[in-house]
């Protein structure tokens, strides 16, 4: 395994500039890249704002392909080392314009990928959003998922930053499982839409031929 | 070099005046859009195959055969022509009753097509799409170069000394193309066989067919067909021309804007920023297609798709006028200089009889 740079993506869908789903974000990016640093390893981060993106996120789900900037994007997503996603709760689950930018996404491309989940919301109660909606569609696209989820409600915010349980424990256990996952796992092998099938095999597989 | 447009075959409402065509006349004015190609020295019609609405050509060789009947010269082509959901022993009987009708003027593209509910009308499923095209070929290409065939295979019934008939005119069957969009088994196929491949390129960025069509021509070579740029290759293409460039920018906007493939999405300035589309001068149109063999390497045919998005039929002449007295004869000279001569010409059923037959005086 190399020892340069990790790559570290992360995918903030808030909506207001300045959003607490970006604020939620930079708190987890910290303790990811301090835990990183504290076990040897520099990081190379990327943030990506899906706001940014709203428009070229539509037109991919019109036309098919991705225009220039969205498709920067994709490339750095489906190429990290290490990715934290961070979507609002609307109505119950992630927000649409995250999942719209993770359906242009190759499903294959993101197989064995470290993931950390997390979302803001306006209220604790909808805290399971992330088990019941965002690891399921991580599991979906095979991608390895830190076993801590990170929510964060409005009351969060106002909250005293008490390392024992509060969101800041959250947090710091959160990033250290995907600091662990990022640094710990083997090289990734994931399919390359190039990879060919040798034709004869092809036809091989289907015992097509003459009797 | 070949040049020539192709068709989708849609009923599109004209967005600047809300009136939807007849099935009836759109088939009429599909057909008189291939006898202008050929008026207009194109060298290609092609139509696509359908089976749902909003789209009429259900029935090619039908719509090919009457085309042929009043044409001297323009090749009869498809894009694309069905090969999972269609008998491929019907598309052997159809296709070479057609050549001979045709007198050998008909080639033809494959495709899988990718919506989902046709396939069970035809008894088929989708999940299966590319073993379905994969045997089906496999069988074409039998039925097209043995008299007798005995066969098996996991999508239909077996076949005992069965002779597909009409055989292939001069012994030589229609050249085929493979289309696709997505898939490098397509690709793979395409070379397996030496036969064409078929970027339809419009909708897409170039880099991604860049990628498919240098597999297929590096594919090509391995099959011991001949070296990656004698392989045989054709793109698609999206035109609207005026001959003030403005002029076609204000006049295609609506039809950009609420076309049924990419309407309400990018901006008509960025789309031919990002695709092979093309709105604006004829000299525009050929600045933008000479383009393509800098990316592509030299090429055999350039199909352009000009009539959908519910153009009228009298818009869409025009475009062909515009195409064949003053695109199209500035694109061959061009695309004439510089092309080595091991690049082989587009394929023609004159030279493909002359081919064999040359196979066979060496083997004599």
């Amino acid at each position: 395994m190399s020892d340069g740079a990790l790559h570290l993506v992360v995918v903030a869908a808030g909506l207001s500039v300045p959003s607490s789903t970006r604020l939620l974000a930079d708190r987890i990016t910290d303790a990811t890249i301090r835990q990183l640093r504290y076990g040897g390893r520099e990081v190379d981060l990327q943030v990506i704002e899906l706001r940014d993106l709203a428009r070229e996120i539509a037109d991919n789900l019109v036309t098919g392909f991705p225009p220039p900037a969205l498709r920067a994007a994709i490339e750095a997503v489906t190429a990290a080392d290490g990715l934290i996603a961070v979507t609002p709760i609307f109505s119950a689950s992630y927000s649409g314009l995250f999942k719209s930018f993770v359906d242009v996404i190759d499903k294959d491309a993101l197989t064995g990928a470290p993931v950390l989940v997390a979302a803001t919301g306006g209220t604790a109660r909808h805290s399971l959003a992330l088990e019941h909606a965002m690891r399921p569609l991580f599991a979906y696209l095979r991608a390895v998922v830190a076993p801590t989820a990170v929510y964060a409600a409005s009351e969060d915010w106002g909250s005293t930053g008490d390392a024992s349980g509060g969101l800041a424990a959250r947090i710091a256990r959160a990033a250290g499982e995907l600091a662990d996952l990022m640094t710990g796992r083997p090289v990734p092998a994931r399919a390359t839409a190039e990879t060919v099938v040798p034709f004869e095999e092809q036809l091989a597989a289907l015992a097509v031929g003459r009797r | 070099m070949q040049f020539g447009i192709f068709s989708v075959g849609d009923v599109t409402p004209d967005p600047t005046s809300g009136r939807t065509p007849s099935e009836h006349e759109r088939i009429k004015a599909i057909v008189a859009i291939a006898l202008k190609a050929e008026e207009v020295g194109l060298d290609v019609f092609a139509t696509g195959e359908h089976h749902n609405p909003p789209f009429v050509p259900s029935s090619p060789t039908t719509m090919l055969g009457w085309i042929a009947a009043r044409t001297e010269r323009i090749i009869l082509s498809t894009s694309t022509t069905l090969i999972t959901t269609n008998d491929p022993v019907k598309i052997a009987e159809d296709y070479t009753m057609l050549q001979h009708l045709a007198d050998g003027r008909v080639d033809l593209m494959m495709g899988r097509g990718n919506t989902g509910p046709v396939y069970p009308w035809f008894g088929q499923d989708i999940r299966q799409g590319l073993p379905l095209a994969i045997e089906n070929y496999a069988l074409l290409h039998e039925l097209w170069r043995e008299e007798t065939v005995d066969w098996s295979g996991r999508f239909r019934t077996p076949l005992q000394s069965f002779t597909s008939t009409p055989r292939p005119l001069d012994g030589v069957p229609p050249f085929v193309w493979h289309g696709s969009i997505r898939s490098p088994e397509i690709a793979e196929q395409a070379a397996y066989y030496g036969d064409g491949f078929f970027a339809n390129h419009i909708f897409w960025p170039k880099e991604h067919f860049q990628k498919l069509i240098n597999l297929y021509r590096e594919r090509y070579a391995h099959y011991g067909h001949g070296t990656p740029e004698q392989a045989i290759v054709g793109l698609g293409g999206q035109v609207f021309m005026r001959r003030n460039s403005q002029d076609a920018v204000r006049e295609f906007r609506p039809y950009f804007d609420n076309a049924p493939v990419y309407g309400h999405g990018p901006s008509l300035e960025e789309f031919t920023e990002q695709t092979p589309l093309t709105v604006g001068s004829p000299q525009e149109v050929i600045e933008k297609t000479l383009t393509f063999r800098e990316t592509f390497g030299d090429y055999q045919r350039q199909l352009f798709l000009m009539d959908h998005a519910g153009l009228p039929l009298k818009t869409v002449l025009e475009q062909l006028d515009l195409l064949g007295e003053e695109v199209v004869p500035v694109l061959r000279k061009e695309f004439a200089t510089g092309r080595p001569a091991r690049v082989p010409d587009g394929p023609t059923h004159a030279a493909r009889v002359a081919e064999a037959t040359e196979v066979l005086e060496v083997a004599k």
